[in-house]
């Protein structure tokens, strides 16, 4: 596996999203060399637990985040809105914006 | 004729379920928001939420608008930097007071356009007025910039800049009302009008609705979905006004085989302007039919 340079760091506590209908908690916590550690809770786990940890893992190493420790709770989100809770979860936790073209 | 703007929905821009089944109520236009539904420390979220969702989501044939932060705000700068990327139809300037304001944004657009290679001119733009100096420039805003395709009036910020309240009538809301749609329509472009706060209020909105279309309104912003069908109805042409346009229609042709200008019909003067105004009766009643059968495969 083509190992790429750690961008972006875990520095703090970042949350994002809320425990609506069709909406995802997301919360990134430091994880210094132990990699990405993901645990899922989701009311759709049984049908779509593989596909949310998927589109998780896909948004972090996109971002370049190599250790974090995730925890997500999941009510029914689309994978976009996935995509864009990690994304503000990480700018929280990292302290910068993680825009998709603002992250080269 | 254009595309019909009656409704647009409001869209609280940090709500995943609301914009995943904005579209489905079936308003002309949905918008999502990332300005006053959303707090200060849930902006960054928004802002994601929406371009993710942009890019992701098919909205059909429904006309998508974003209602962005102002540019002098600290968030604007981004969210139009986010917006014009995801490419929504058009993205609603908020709180606009000078042509200046405009202008601004159109070259916003435009750089960040020439950035992506998205077609000059894509994105389009919308003005809401939502103070006393902003009415007074409307016709100079409306003018501003060739993207601009409707400039609205926001009345709950307005309200408090003139130091009163909204009222049933809305008498304090008919001098602004006025002013815009002037402005809209000596630009070329829509007059879009302000929500109706109260959702349970039935009678009050059907009022406000059948004030707005008697001032030429081309339609309004709704919080509700259970509003988009009584405004679709009041706006719709009644069966009677159809039938007689078509005569006024048939009669004109008729006058110009003679080669007589003016014509009475039922003991009335009809003339050019009644001609044109039984044409557009015509078009809407299309436009609206189409609207309805196309909203099935949407």
């Amino acid at each position: 596996m083509l190992m790429l340079p750690e961008r972006i760091k875990v520095l703090d506590v970042g949350i994002a999203g809320t425990l609506e209908s069709s909406d995802i908690t997301i919360q990134i916590e430091k994880n210094e060399g132990k990699g990405i550690e993901l645990e899922l809770k989701s009311t759709v786990a049984n049908q779509f637990g593989k596909q949310i940890k998927k589109v998780i893992i896909e948004t972090l190493l996109e971002l370049g985040v190599e250790n974090a420790l995730v925890l997500a709770n999941d009510k029914g989100a689309l994978d976009c809105t996935i995509r864009a809770r990690v994304r503000t979860a990480v700018s929280r936790a990292a302290h910068q914006n993680c825009f998709p073209w603002e992250v080269k | 004729m254009g595309r019909l703007r009656r409704s647009m929905l409001y869209v609280p821009g940090n709500n995943p379920g609301m914009i995943r089944d904005a579209h489905i109520y079936g308003s002309d236009a949905i918008m999502f928001d990332l300005e006053d539904s959303v707090s200060l420390n849930e902006k960054d979220a928004a802002r994601l939420l929406v371009y993710e969702a942009l890019r992701t989501c098919d909205f059909g044939r429904t006309e998508v608008v974003v209602r962005v932060n102002g540019l002098h705000t600290p968030y604007g700068r981004a969210d139009f930097e986010a917006m014009v990327r995801a490419m929504p139809d058009a993205i609603r300037l908020p709180k606009t007071e000078t042509p200046e304001d405009v202008m601004e944004a159109d070259q916003l657009i435009t750089q960040i356009e020439k950035e992506n290679g998205i077609e000059l001119g894509t994105i389009k733009l919308m003005a809401a007025v939502e103070s006393a100096l902003g009415v007074i420039n409307a016709y100079k805003i409306a003018k501003a910039s060739s993207r601009l395709i409707g400039i609205a009036i926001g009345a709950e910020d307005f309200v408090t800049d003139l130091k009163t309240t909204r009222s049933p009538d809305g008498i304090e809301l008919l001098a602004a009302r006025s002013q815009i749609l002037f402005a809209a329509r000596a630009a070329g472009i829509d007059a879009l009008d302000t929500v109706f706060s109260d959702v349970n209020d039935e009678e009050g909105f059907i009022r406000e609705v059948r004030l707005i279309k008697q001032l030429g309104f081309d339609g309004k912003s709704l919080i509700n979905p259970r509003q988009i069908n009584i405004l679709h109805h009041i706006y719709a042409p009644t069966e009677e006004e159809i039938q007689k346009s078509i005569r006024v229609i048939e009669a004109a042709k008729e006058a110009e085989k003679r080669g007589t200008g003016v014509i009475s019909m039922d003991g009335k003067m009809v003339d050019k302007p009644i001609i044109e105004r039984a044409y557009r009766v015509l078009e809407l009643a299309d436009a609206v039919y189409r609207e309805s059968m196309e909203e099935v495969w949407q």
